[in-house]
């Protein structure tokens, strides 16, 4: 790790503040990420803005059909809300199964997706489920978020307050595990809503994305038959040392199935 | 006193400062005056140095010194060594490259050593390690095992034309031809025993301390052997004379093998410690345990065995291609070869056996033992191949075996591999597991997986392994430079309580309760009355480490012969204070009595009277302390069988290990909770090996598994409950009867996995690690 100077503001508006300052500054909610990418000397913030201690970014609130989880709120809180296990229990469920216990307790959802990795859980929560993040400057719909490999539609100095999720009739997640760092090889959710199936992939390509052609081919009857025909294209998929791209399309269509499947 | 001594499941006494954080281990120690080492590594998988700048690292802050590779070989300081002289490459001897501690010239895989940087702090060691400038000339990389020896491949080491360190053939090649020749049918198999990075949980890590005033170096280090490090780096790397080196291994997190050997980064710390009489600290990332630790296996290999018409092994041969990496670290020649080929004959009685393994260099992190350590390699192939066997012949898995195992009244029994197997009883343990693991019923529960989609298949694995590792004579014949005895102490102190030293070092395995049990039960003092102190060449008189499951086959019965000294001492002192003659007096459960009467006194008490001799035998030497060195007269071979049932889902190739089951030979149990923990580790290794550890290389010699993010160790969640067995023999060339119990698990369970995989989808093969994706395509292969 290089040297950087540490901040620990109380509230949104004193952060902004911090982060407009700085030479290069970065914003630090769990830090699952950064600190790792920092001690292996492959990033130098000059300044670390930590959120930690701004309690209007944390919690969650239920108010009618919208769920809402601050941008700090831990995985396992998120897990454990009794709140979004009776309203999104795919979502709750999504969150126990990232990463490992202590990743729950320090990662936050604010961080996960302002990060978007091309392999982490939460992006295909958010694009499936039409969710709304709400930043210190504007709202941004949940599937013009994600914007490609590490890179979101947040400016420079945006920050993430919380994230509005819109109550579905149902939704599921299937994830296949990377053995290794147990990251999504492939991760598919799927909600029902009023105005039909919403889909999201992840792991499978630069980013999370809306899977449409998975929407339109579950129009008529959504169920997991429907998708028996479905082929991903393998020319987007990601490959590496741990799923080739052809194994990822497969992979995706099995997943979709699954979660389908799963969605009552 | 039962509870506490041999066969007792007494639980682990080192595990309360273990769980509670107090555990010392090497990096937990910080002394006055301490700098920390950050190593410079070549970034480059093959490269010519062409020049280091260090001007501007020694000019940063807190900077104390940076040496390069000159430094170090002008003080006359390496290199390392491989400390084993074999195998020859017919009749000429294998091609030993020289290694230097830090490079000279020329670096030879990502990770390669080439200066380091002793500054104030750790984060200044490494910002000024950042400013060595070195001027690389990148060359082309080899790091393909099977390709190495290929024309046109890069040459990495002058002293080793194509690449190769040796090619050694071993047996009778034209009676294995004959009997090919005249074969019922040959069965094959083509397969690669994959790379893995070691990985103890502990990191290595150095504390060296010089004092200028007696002129010893200290050495505080993860290492599983102190005394052998102490050796080879006073007798060959001339860090400092035996006598002025103290080699103390505290609490090791783990070794697995790799803290067995010799490595340039704690020679450095010893040596830079008096150059900058400073003491200097060192601890590896893990990153660099991924890149600079000594890797396993690595192995390409072609199997075929000649079978008669009912089955019969007539004959096995086999070529192998095995990658030591770009050095030769401390014992990597023997792994291959002696511990490999001589392994070949397995369980069964087939009569002849021919074996080629050539050894080749890459541009990869050296490549030496790792729990197993050449018997992995061996029962994965004879194993698999005898799968195959089975499947040729039509005959069912256990079938096959059973028709060659090695029968009961056979032991002693000469291999036609050197190996003379000590005791063994193949088909009780194979019965018992057939039992245990319900093979019966098998069928059944393969068809109620069908109904929710799964392919449920069963394997069988019946592995020998040889460990206790060794008679010294046998190592000496094999060139290897050192004996294989082992040596203790026990020591009464005058108030009663023992202390035992051993040569032995706990990283894991749980001596300090073991050992304690074996001395309780031998002496009869209270379990709580006796410490095992082990891993301090300044304590312990000498010892030969920990590896090769020799700890308690060898160490324990050095100190069963200590305890016979300090009973038979104690005789002479009891009879003379119950005025009684020494013939008359009998020892049992810690008192000594005068036979025929009710005359007794505790063995605390004849300890007394050693140390506060007013009423002493004449001629007797006071005190109550005894060593004794043990050298084995064999070997010792474990053996099992193991079954593993799996069910994969063809749609995602994922498979679950749904039950496994595990009958073993250890012989006589010490502690068999102990011995469970020891074969669930070892199974769970071999369960990693086999579904998820697959170490990577890219062509350009980048390891591409650099952190656990990409290299997967196995979990809990990857293992089932296990079903343990035991089928014991009485080994007679033990003492204490016992067998090794550390290293069968990582041995016996990658073919159970593979075999129930390949049974469950139907094909004859698919290669480690069984990774989704692998499975999968095995699947689709097989529709």
């Amino acid at each position: 790790m290089y040297e950087f100077s540490y901040h620990r503001p109380a509230s949104v508006a004193e952060a902004a503040a911090l982060i407009t300052r700085a030479v290069d500054g970065k914003f630090v909610a769990g830090g699952q990420t950064l600190l790792p990418t920092m001690k292996h000397r492959l990033a130098s913030p000059s300044d670390m803005i930590d959120l930690g201690g701004i309690a209007e970014l944390e919690g969650i609130v239920v108010n009618g059909n919208i769920v809402t989880i601050g941008a700090m709120t831990a995985h396992a809180d998120v897990a454990a809300s009794t709140e979004v296990r009776e309203a999104i229990p795919a979502l709750a469920a999504l969150a126990g199964n990232i990463g490992d216990p202590a990743v729950r307790n320090r990662g936050t959802l604010g961080g996960s997706i302002a990060n978007n990795d091309p392999a982490a859980d939460y992006p295909a929560a958010v694009i499936a489920l039409g969710a709304t993040v709400r930043t210190n400057q504007r709202e941004i719909a949940g599937e013009d978020f994600f914007t490609g490999m590490f890179e979101t539609a947040l400016e420079e100095d945006e920050l993430i307050v919380a994230v509005d999720f819109p109550r579905p009739e149902a939704a599921a997640y299937m994830k296949f595990e990377n053995p290794a760092s147990r990251y999504a090889i492939v991760g598919v959710f799927v909600a029902r809503t009023a105005p039909g199936p919403r889909v999201a992939v992840t792991g499978a390509t630069a980013c999370a994305h809306r899977a449409h052609r998975l929407e339109e081919a579950l129009q008529g009857a959504c169920n997991a038959a429907a998708l028996d025909d479905f082929r991903a294209p393998v020319e987007r998929m990601n490959a590496d040392i741990h799923a080739s791209a052809e194994y990822r399309a497969h992979l995706v269509k099995v997943m979709a199935q699954r979660a389908v499947a799963a969605c009552v | 006193m039962q509870d506490t001594g041999i066969g007792a499941r007494v639980r682990r006494k080192e595990d309360q400062r273990f769980l509670l954080g107090k555990g010392r281990y090497t990096d937990d120690i910080n002394v006055a005056g301490q700098t920390w080492a950050c190593f410079v590594r070549s970034p480059h998988a093959h490269a010519v140095i062409e020049g280091i700048d260090t001007a501007a690292a020694a000019a940063a802050p807190g900077v104390v010194a940076v040496f390069p590779g000159d430094d170090l070989a002008a003080d006359g300081i390496g290199p390392l060594i491989c400390g084993v002289t074999g195998p020859s490459d017919h009749g000429e001897p294998h091609r030993a490259p020289a290694h230097p501690a830090l490079a000279q010239g020329k670096v030879n895989y990502v990770g390669d050593h080439v200066a380091v940087v002793i500054a104030e702090t750790l984060a200044q060691a490494r910002d000024a390690a950042e400013l060595v400038e070195v001027d690389y000339r990148p060359l082309a990389a080899v790091t393909s095992t099977a390709a190495a020896a290929s024309e046109g491949q890069p040459q990495i080491h002058d002293v080793a034309p194509g690449n190769v360190c040796f090619n050694w053939p071993f047996g009778d090649k034209a009676a294995v031809d004959e009997a090919f020749a005249g074969a019922h049918k040959v069965s094959s198999i083509e397969l690669t025993n994959n790379r893995m990075v070691t990985n103890p949980m502990e990191p290595r890590a150095a504390l060296g301390e010089y004092n200028a005033g007696t002129e010893e170096i200290t050495l505080h280090m993860t290492t599983q052997n102190p005394h052998v490090h102490r050796l080879v780096l006073a007798a060959f790397n001339q860090l400092a004379p035996e006598h002025k080196l103290r080699v103390v291994g505290p609490d090791v997190g783990g070794g697995f093998g790799a803290k067995i050997f010799v490595y340039a980064e704690e020679l450095v710390v010893g040596w830079a410690c008096r150059k900058v009489n400073r003491p200097v600290k060192w601890t590896a990332d893990r990153t660099e345990a991924f890149l600079a630790d000594a890797h396993g296996r690595d192995h390409v290999t072609k199997a075929e065995m000649a079978l008669d018409e009912h089955g019969k092994f007539l004959a096995l041969r086999v070529h192998t291609t095995a990658n030591l990496g770009a050095y030769l670290s401390t014992f990597a020649t023997m792994v291959p070869s002696y511990l490999y080929a001589f392994l070949l004959a397995g369980q069964y009685s087939t009569p002849l056996i021919h074996s080629e393994v050539k050894a080749v260099f890459t541009n990869t992190a050296p490549v030496d033992a790792s729990r197993g350590a050449g018997r992995p390699e061996a029962t994965y192939l004879l194993e698999r191949l005898v799968d195959i066997c089975a499947a040729d012949m039509g005959l069912d898995p256990t079938e096959i075996r059973r028709r060659n195992f090695i029968p009961q009244d056979a032991f002693p029994y000469q291999t036609p591999v050197v190996q003379c197997y000590d005791s063994g009883d193949y088909e009780t343990a194979l019965d018992q597991a057939i039992e245990l693991a319900d093979y019966p019923g098998f069928a059944s529960r393969a068809a109620a997986a069908k109904e929710r989609g799964k392919l449920r298949g069963i394997g069988f694995s019946s592995y020998v392994e040889a460990c206790g590792i060794a008679p010294s004579a046998a190592v000496g014949q094999l060139g290897g430079g050192v004996g294989l005895w082992e040596s203790a102490q026990v020591r009464f102190n005058p108030t009663g309580n023992v202390q035992v030293f051993t040569g032995t070092h706990s990283h894991g395995q749980g001596h300090e309760t073991t050992f304690a049990q074996l001395v309780c039960d031998q002496l009869g003092v209270p379990f709580e009355n006796i410490e095992v102190i082990h891993g301090d060449t300044a304590k312990t008189q000498f010892g030969m480490g920990t590896y090769g499951s020799r700890s308690l086959a060898v160490g324990g019965v050095a100190i069963a012969k200590a305890c016979d000294k300090l009973i038979a001492k104690g005789k002479k002192i009891a009879a003379h204070a119950m005025e009684a003659a020494e013939g008359d007096i009998e020892f049992a459960d810690g008192n000594y009595t005068v036979a025929g009467t009710d005359k007794a006194m505790s063995i605390a008490e004849v300890a007394f009277n050693a140390y506060v001799p007013h009423n002493y035998p004449e001629g007797v030497e006071p005190g109550f302390d005894e060593n004794a060195f043990f050298d084995p007269m064999n070997f010792s071979f474990p053996a099992g069988t193991h079954v593993c049932e799996v069910e994969v889902d063809p749609d995602t190739g994922e498979v679950e290990i749904v039950a496994y089951t595990a009958v073993d030979d250890f012989g006589k149990l010490v502690n068999p909770m102990i011995v469970e923990g020891q074969v669930h580790g070892g199974i769970v290794h071999g369960i990693g090996q086999a579904l998820l550890e697959g170490c990577q290389y890219g062509e350009d010699g980048q390891l591409l598994t650099a952190s656990f993010m990409d290299y997967a160790m196995p979990r809990a969640d990857n293992a089932p409950d296990f079903k343990i067995g035991y089928a014991p023999t009485d080994p007679p060339d033990n003492p204490l009867g016992v067998k090794g119990c550390g290293e069968a698990g990582a041995i016996g369970a990658p073919p159970a996995v593979i075999n129930a995989i390949a049974n469950a989808i139907g094909v004859r093969h698919l290669e480690m690690p069984a990774t989704p994706e692998t499975v999968w395509r095995a699947c689709q292969a097989a529709r």
